[in-house]
């Protein structure tokens, strides 16, 4: 019917003839090598329970200095088929007392949600979550009371850290126990 | 049932005689000034090569209407339609296949039984299910594809399934993509030849995403009803779990949403959270115009009777784009939009490579260094289903270790695709196709 074909043929265009095999996505070919270019520090380290899906794994954040130094943070991260035009899907597996992560394990990062850009890889979402251990916000609070603790008084809010680390309550919510020892 | 019977009479076509396809007879048999002299073919064999071609289209709602009933009026004979939707009774202002007795009844169904009633002669046959319910095969037997859609990810998989399907030995596997859209007084009709020309994947910066609203915002200092409503929807549904799942259909799951959202709006002093306006942005609705669809089918059905006929010159090579808005009065502009190298459907096709499926992975990754067009140093490789080696992180690296002495065959088959990606290519990354030189012996 056209003479589409004979205008103009893509040398480079695949030549399997009706054959039907899987094919590597680009979000599995995205994130393949965004691992590969992971740079970490020795206090974060991944970890994949199925080796084969990449796009599912694990963070463990152990801060060295700040405020939660000694703790051990647990991350999922699922990354959605249609990466890296949307961003990973990163939630916290504990209970943790903290600004920007509410009870949930929700975590208020810009770039997880609204400045999320294709550009952005997954180093720059690890770094804003190590960030966020170090330097708690409490301008861009999910977890309201820690925020306002942190506002209000630091030193507060710095005890109140630590007992919530050790499995303790703040204000009548009992948290997880993250402490390395 | 009386009154489909009442309908049905009333619409039954009267004696229209063949003199309903003069004017298209004109335009299919005289050349014009833009007709193309070398492709265009005045003898009746062309008219009897359109009637024979096969048409699909996908989506049987505002624009599938339109588009459906378009199609069978330009003289195209045999048209499928695939649609999974019911109808409901706020289609029927805009969606004019449909009478109030369908309601509840399959899209496809209704649309296909009505147009061929109307005009004698066609064929419309009714896929009442999902787009990714039909596999390769069905899509083949087309030789035009257009688009009705409202969804940005049924596009998406259209497109690139299509774009999968072609295969440069075989010019029937090229099926021109005719998509259109419309959000309320803008639409916009495109000509996609797949890999060929810039594929929706390559566009999908033209459709603005919907504003994201820091969770932060949501969660704290809400400023507007919107977000009240998308609190209620993302942060109150999730703690407290009213039902299993929400269902965006559900009057009762809405009115719990619109109830949430209206306490925290009182709470924060804010005004406009009404039941239409939750539905509204829950569902991310966007009023629908039966002008703007009329427009934009025509478009569309115009592109595929111009590829079908060779009339007159159609979208695609050059210019592949015509937006139109009917906001302030009435602007069109038509324009080419470019292919994207780096786009992640049609911008990187497997390469094929030979290889022997009885060489270890370490044996493999070596060659790898040494291929011209690649000359990876540190290399990482997977399948669709299989990690096969990371360079790093760590954890990884030490899992797919125990790969690098097995062999080729062992962990992939023969035609199985690969991706491979390396610090040093920056952007890019490369896709094999394997094939083995030799019979794999796996002992």
């Amino acid at each position: 019917m056209l003479k589409i074909w004979s205008m103009q043929q893509d040398a480079n265009a695949d030549a399997a003839a009706g054959t039907k095999k899987k094919k590597v996505t680009a979000a599995q070919l995205r994130i393949q090598k965004d691992l590969s270019e992971l740079a970490l520090p020795s206090t974060m380290k991944t970890d994949f329970p199925d080796p084969d899906d990449t796009l599912n794994f694990t963070l463990t954040i152990e801060p060295d200095e700040g405020m939660y130094k000694g703790g051990r943070f647990h991350f999922t991260f699922a990354i959605p088929q249609s990466f890296p035009h949307e961003a990973p899907k990163v939630k916290c597996t504990q209970k943790i007392y903290h600004p920007n992560i509410d009870l949930d394990g929700n975590v208020c990062l810009n770039i997880l949600r609204e400045d999320w850009k294709p550009v952005l890889n997954l180093q720059a979402v690890i770094i804003g979550l190590q960030f966020l251990f170090l330097e708690p916000n409490a301008s861009d609070p999910l977890n309201k009371e820690a925020a306002e603790d942190l506002r209000s008084n630091r030193e507060g809010f710095k005890r109140n850290v630590r007992s919530a680390m050790g499995g303790g309550s703040v204000k009548h919510q009992t948290f997880e126990r993250v402490l390395k020892t | 049932m009386s009154q489909p019977v009442m309908v049905a009479s009333t619409l039954q076509a009267p004696t229209v005689p063949d003199s309903r396809w003069i004017y298209l007879d004109n335009v299919r048999q005289k050349k014009g000034p833009f007709t193309d002299e070398e492709s265009f073919d005045a003898s009746g064999e062309a008219v009897s090569a359109m009637e024979k071609m096969k048409l699909l289209v996908i989506g049987a709602g505002g624009l599938g209407c339109e588009i459906l009933k378009d199609l069978a009026l330009s003289g195209f004979k045999d048209i499928h339609v695939i649609d999974m939707d019911t109808i409901d009774v706020s289609n029927l202002n805009r969606q004019f296949l449909f009478r109030q007795s369908d309601v509840g009844k399959s899209k496809a169904e209704v649309a296909a039984r009505f147009v061929e009633k109307r005009v004698k002669g066609v064929s419309i046959t009714p896929h009442n299910c999902k787009i990714q319910d039909k596999d390769d095969e069905f899509y083949m037997q087309f030789n035009i594809v257009i688009c009705g859609l409202d969804s940005i990810e049924a596009r998406r998989w259209i497109n690139s399934t299509l774009v999968d399907l072609v295969d440069n030995e075989n010019p029937e596997s090229l099926k021109p993509l005719i998509d259109g859209g419309t959000e309320g007084f803008k639409g916009q009709s495109r000509v996609i030849f797949p890999t060929m020309t810039s594929c929706i994947e390559c566009q999908l910066d033209m459709h603005a995403p919907r504003a994201a609203v820091p969770l932060c915002t949501l969660a704290t200092i809400p400023r507007q009803p919107e977000h009240c409503i998308e609190w209620a929807h993302i942060m109150a549904w999730e703690q407290e779990k009213p039902f299993p799942k929400l269902d965006n259909d559900d009057p009762e799951h809405i009115t719990w949403l619109y109830k949430k959202a209206l306490a925290r709006a009182q709470e924060f002093n804010i005004s406009g959270v009404t039941y239409s306006l939750t539905q509204g942005v829950v569902k991310n609705i966007i009023p629908a115009i039966a002008s703007t669809n009329a427009i934009i089918a025509a478009s569309c059905c115009n592109e595929a009777f111009k590829i079908a006929t060779s009339t007159n010159p159609s979208l695609g090579f050059e210019e592949n784009y015509m937006m139109y808005s009917g906001n302030d009065s009435i602007y069109t502009y038509t324009f080419k939009h470019e292919k994207k190298d780096d786009c992640p459907v049609c911008g990187n096709i497997a390469r094929n490579m030979e290889i022997d499926p009885n060489f270890t992975l370490e044996e493999f990754i070596e060659s790898l260094a040494a291929r011209p067009e690649a000359q990876l140093k540190k290399p990482s490789i997977r399948s669709e289903q299989k990690t096969i080696y990371m360079q790093s992180p760590e954890s990884l690296e030490l899992k797919t270790r125990p790969n690098l002495v097995k062999k080729m065959g062992e962990l992939v088959e023969d035609g199985e695709e690969i991706g491979v990606s390396d610090p040093s290519l920056g952007s890019v990354n490369f896709k094999y196709r394997l094939r083995f030189s030799k019979p794999f012996k796996s002992h």
